[in-house]
């Protein structure tokens, strides 16, 4: 058997194939293969490693270097002086040297993390199910088939602490348990990977790079409650998502994962993909699950909730995709090791996506209750160009415009609810001293009034009315009243709105007046000159 | 025995069934919660959030319509924040809304209107935003203003769900969501069927009648023409309710003299043809048991019923009586029958009929409808149209003494006028088939087995020794359910159970038809059904066959029923729609053929 010395780690997800990932590895094999190399060296793929604005990346191992924004052209060098010579192309690499495994000065998104959700991710060939289960892949189903029962399934979730990661933060041991003691004799689960919350692409990341984790994670849950039959519900944009999901499922069929007998036991479960088409509130879980049976996808009113009656009116547990993805490594380590991370009420690792403008945009997994501080400067490396900061949107387009006195707070679903903020999906993005505030709330009210399902008139009609008074405010012709209509407006979507999409408005639109009052009080003059509201 | 919850609201102790909405409760306790979207004869749908109350332990406020009730709950229904909150709400819906009261159809019956001004709303609080859309008349019967619409649902759930008609639907998402027909190709070229609930449900001006008001006062106000009135026996046990009656009082003496008073030149009544058609309907009956011909036969006077089986069950047609609707009996009669007793030129006569019923103004336009030598009735007014004609007038109905009407075609006995209740017209036509099978006359003539607000009503009749199964459905929902299990018989067995059957398109029968006023519940609708069994129980005349105008008629004019003469202006043939978008296809049954 032939050992490789070396293995090169090519990230392929949208935003490297935009760069010309595939293109690139056509070339890198053909060289390798001029120089005889192909035996020593392996080229893989794998999935995105988190970092996004830097073109096409590669990860060479074992020394665990990073390169990045390459081109084809790099290829005869990097080869030469590296790969036979052993000498890392300094002017190509991401930042510094250090390596995720070698404890010296870390940046950037290389930096120590701690990965449960992402631990495969951009190690592993996402296609190639024995990579997964070389990985460690597939024992803690093992485990829970061979020597636990339902009710001990769900004690461990419970025990862990973990908490829903799609927005909500509901505890997920006790979501299954109620579905599990429901009264019916058909019940579901439903991954929500619809991933619609702005700035948000964890659950990409998980689904392109580690998709056999969600599948281990989606039969435990059925296991636990008693489904047979579970689905993930895609956004149909997330094609390489959709695409690797297929053949991670069709792999776990063929080994006996999926279907019926599953590993010889008596446990059924089968599992299906259903695409999503490009509605934000199919996010929701009811707008959801009323889309998957072939509805106008617009929310249902709870209760009664989906534990009870959710598909076809049954039990079912709707659970992200990220949190999914937590459950193998709860199952494998324990409830314990779980609750070692994180804070008390908030065990485990949050997926955190940082963008914007910082020197190193895109994905990290982190303890919950990272103060927002360190995830922006030591992880993001602090905002880019020597500009200073303004603003952190923190929780996706429904969350909370943070001004720099309040940097400090700690992201974790509890301590964030001091500020009227919410983790929401953990998207967080950074803006510098340029950005006008008025011209930010202009694009997350657009965003809403275009995602409105239209069934309830405070959210069908509020956000149009937001988006006419924003308009107003840009263009000059607003009175400072029209800004405390604006909250008031918002204040009553909250209180009166069918579900959260509507619900949600008053966090940005209050937290962007309040904070930043001066933006807006100064485009109240009509003469007020702003390159982004007024051309 | 269900289980009951105790609650509390507003401080105030109440005790309901599981299962129970806030709002149920409430209704309970007497305490108001205002709503808009919510129907109690629907189920909610949430769209508007005006009935939100604050529950202790809730963060937000929640809607008391669709939230049920849990042990111990304590609900506040009013509070300066819940006020603010539904004032946003009708603010909301006033800067999205074609505001033109004083000349909307709806005007003083809108549930909008009436919501903004208890609450006393600042009408320029929000920029207006209303983008026009255009207004939908491609249908003879039904107009639909989405300027006006609010996006209660209502609609949309009583033509999917309650009617199984499926013409319209919600299209599109966010604030460009719509109440749309298929492709928008407009109602008129979808396979609604006219039968008008929507409008009756609709609590705003977005869907209404297409109005026929200004047509009529132009007859009335032409010296040339000579306009005859008849009106539908719903019409009587509905006014009343209009000017501050109680519901259900039948006011037809005063009805006629309202007639006269705008100036129609002869008030007849549709009542009398409703006799008339008893007569033939019962022969036609008669003779299809003695000949084995296709049973059961069908009731015809409902044309929503009508353009819903050519639609759906055209493979029926055949079982459906060739008699006309009353309206459509008279028209011809009016042109023809009463020109020559009154020596007026038929072309000189404008036929207008009040009808509780939107779908009469696609009927009287069918283009068969001119066995007369003209278009036999010229105009419709749904009771809507009428009321309002009446109250621009200055015409106050209380005031009125009561007036007979013209007896030529205005007399008419009690199965005539039950006709206008859900089952009226079987137990109408029930009276004289037993006395033209038997000879004699039925003593026990309520046959309440077919009364009432169930929606599939079944019965055995001992016609002398003969057993007549019979059936009885109202609203199109239940004569779907009724007629898949006929057709299912049929394709099965070669028959089925059934001899007669009656449909009435609209829940309740005519008394809750299309063109009835705005919110009439099933409750209300009931009661004017109780209404026109009372006026029935007190009349002289009770069987179609003792009317004196309907011997007269026959003897002068038609010879018999079943007679040629009666063939030709009576009796009509029916089509086959096309279910995406109403459209004819084809003839499904032989012109005034009779069943030999």
């Amino acid at each position: 058997m032939k050992i490789a010395r070396m293995h090169v780690l090519l990230p392929v997800d949208p935003d490297t194939v935009l760069a010309g990932v595939m293109e690139f590895q056509k070339a890198l094999l053909e060289e390798l293969r001029k120089r005889n190399l192909e035996e020593e060296i392996k080229v893989l793929e794998t999935g995105s490693i988190g970092i996004t604005g830097k073109g096409i990346l590669m990860v060479v191992y074992p020394e665990g270097i990073y390169y990045a924004n390459l081109k084809v052209t790099d290829i005869p060098r990097i080869v030469e002086e590296h790969f036979l010579k052993g000498r890392p192309v300094k002017d190509l690499l991401l930042g510094e040297v250090p390596a995720r495994f070698v404890k010296k000065e870390k940046v950037g998104l290389t930096r120590e993390q701690k990965r449960v959700v992402l631990e495969n991710v951009g190690i592993i060939d996402p296609e190639n199910i024995d990579d997964y289960i070389a990985a460690g892949g597939y024992e803690a189903l093992e485990k829970v088939l061979t020597s636990m029962k339902p009710e001990d399934v769900i004690e461990e979730i419970k025990k862990s602490g973990l908490r829903g990661r799609g927005g909500a933060g509901f505890p997920t041991g006790i979501k299954w348990e109620s579905a599990k003691k429901a009264p019916g004799d058909e019940k579901f689960v439903i991954c929500n990977a619809d991933e619609g919350e702005p700035g948000t692409f964890k659950d990409r990341l998980i689904l392109e790079g580690d998709p056999h984790k969600l599948i281990e994670g989606m039969i435990i849950a059925g296991y636990a409650i008693g489904a047979e039959k579970g689905y993930i519900y895609v956004r149909g944009e997330y094609e390489l998502s959709i695409r690797r999901l297929q053949k991670a499922i069709q792999d776990a069929y063929s080994y006996n994962i999926l279907g019926k007998n599953i590993l010889g036991t008596n446990v059924n479960f089968d599992l299906e993909i259903k695409k999503g088409a490009g509605a934000y509130v199919c996010g929701e879980e009811t707008a959801l699950i009323e889309s998957l049976e072939g509805k106008r996808g617009q929310p249902r009113n709870k209760p009664p909730y989906p534990v009870t009656h959710g598909l076809w009116m049954k039990p079912t547990v709707v659970n992200n995709v990220e949190t999914l993805a937590n459950v193998p490594s709860i199952i494998k380590n324990g409830a314990e090791w779980y609750r070692t991370m994180g804070t008390e009420k908030c065990p485990g690792t949050k997926v955190f996506t940082i963008l914007g403008h910082v020197v190193y945009p895109g994905l990290i997994e982190v303890e919950m209750g990272t103060p927002l501080r360190d995830i922006i400067f030591n992880y993001g490396g602090g905002i880019k160009d020597g500009k200073r900061f303004k603003a952190a949107l923190v929780g996706g387009a429904a969350g909370v415009f943070l001004p720099e006195s309040l940097l400090s707070v700690r992201m974790d679903f509890d301590n964030l609810k001091q500020y009227s903020a919410v983790l929401g999906s953990g998207a967080i993005l950074v803006m510098n001293e340029d950005t006008c505030m008025v011209d930010m709330l202009f694009s997350i009210i657009r965003f809403f009034k275009h995602e409105s399902c239209g069934q309830c008139t405070p959210c069908r009609i509020g956000t149009y009315e937001l988006y006419a008074l924003i308009n107003k405010v840009r263009e000059g012709e607003a009175k400072e009243e029209d800004l405390d209509k604006m909250i008031s407006l918002s204040e009553a979507m909250f209180k009166s709105s069918f579900c959260p999409l509507g619900q949600s408005l008053v966090m940005p639109v209050k937290s962007a007046i309040e904070n930043f009052r001066e933006d807006f009080l100064a485009h109240l003059d009509k003469n007020y000159k702003c390159e982004k509201c007024r051309r | 025995m269900a289980e009951m919850v105790k609650l509390f609201i507003d401080g105030r102790e109440v005790e309901v069934e599981q299962g129970s909405t806030i709002l149920e409760a409430a209704k309970k306790a007497g305490i108001h919660i205002p709503t808009l979207c919510y129907h109690p004869d629907l189920p909610p749908t949430g769209a508007c959030g005006v009935c939100v109350v604050e529950i202790e332990g809730s963060p937000t406020p929640k809607r008391s319509c669709c939230t049920p009730v849990a042990p111990g709950m304590k609900v506040t229904t009013n509070s300066k924040a819940l006020r603010e909150v539904r004032k946003t709400i009708v603010q909301l819906l006033l800067s999205d809304h074609d505001v033109t009261c004083p000349t909307c159809p709806a005007n003083e019956k809108c549930e909008l209107q009436s919501l903004a001004n208890y609450l006393g709303v600042d009408m320029n609080g929000l920029p207006a935003i209303l983008e026009r859309k255009p207004i939908d008349e491609t249908s003879i019967s039904i107009v639909k203003d989405p300027n006006k619409c609010i996006l209660c649902g209502r609609c949309v759930i009583v033509c999917n769900e309650l009617q199984t008609v499926s013409a319209i639907t919600i299209a599109n998402r966010g604030f460009e969501a719509e109440v749309d027909t298929f492709f928008s190709q407009g109602l008129g070229n979808s396979p609604c069927v006219n039968c008008g609930q929507c409008t009756v449900f609709c609590p705003t001006g977005a869907l209404s009648e297409r109005s026929e008001i200004d047509l009529v006062w132009d007859a009335l106000l032409d010296p040339d023409k000579v306009v005859v009135v008849q009106e539908a026996p719903s019409i009587r046990a509905t006014l009343g309710e209009e000017f501050g009656m109680e519901i259900g009082t039948v006011t037809v003496g005063k009805m006629y003299a309202a007639l006269r008073k705008l100036g129609f030149d002869y008030v007849f009544d549709t009542n009398f043809a409703a006799d008339l058609t008893i007569m033939e309907e019962a022969n036609e009956l008669v003779e299809r048991i003695k000949t084995g011909k296709p049973l059961p036969l069908i009731t015809s006077c409902s044309p929503g019923w009508i353009k819903f089986m050519e639609t759906f069950f055209p493979d029926l047609a055949e079982h459906v009586s060739t008699c006309k609707s009353p309206q459509q009996m008279f028209g011809a009669l009016a042109k023809t029958y009463f020109a020559k007793e009154a020596g007026i030129d038929p072309s000189k006569i404008v036929s207008v009929s009040i009808m509780p019923c939107t779908a009469k103004k696609f009927e009287a336009r069918r283009p068969e409808m001119r066995d007369s030598g003209y278009q036999d009735v010229d105009y419709v007014l749904t009771t809507r149209e009428f009321v309002r004609m009446l109250k621009s007038a200055g015409i106050d109905l209380k005031e009125l003494p009561d007036e007979k009407p013209d007896e030529l075609m205005g007399m008419y006995s009690g199965a005539g006028t039950i006709f206008g209740a859900t089952g009226g017209v079987m137990e109408a036509a029930v009276r004289t088939a037993y006395w033209m099978i038997t000879g004699k006359e039925l003593e026990n003539l309520d046959i309440t087995a077919v009364r009432g607000m169930a929606g599939i009503k079944e019965a055995e009749l001992d016609i002398n020794g003969l057993k007549v199964k019979v059936a009885v459905a109202h609203g199109l929902g239940n004569a779907r359910e009724l007629l898949t299990k006929v057709r299912k018989q049929i394709e099965e067995t070669g028959k089925s159970e059934y001899a007669f059957i009656e449909i009435m398109a609209c829940p309740g029968g005519c008394v809750g038809g299309g063109g009835q006023p705005k919110g009439s519940t099933f409750a209300m609708r009931a009661r004017r059904g109780e209404g026109l069994y009372k006026e029935d129980k007190s009349l002289p005349i009770r069987r179609s066959h003792e009317n004196p105008a309907i011997k007269r008629v026959y003897e002068k004019f038609l010879g018999k029923p079943g007679s040629e003469v009666a063939h030709r202006l009576l009796h009509t043939y029916y089509y086959k729609r096309c279910d995406q978008t109403g459209c004819t296809l084809e003839a499904v049954t032989e012109k005034h053929v009779g069943h030999h």
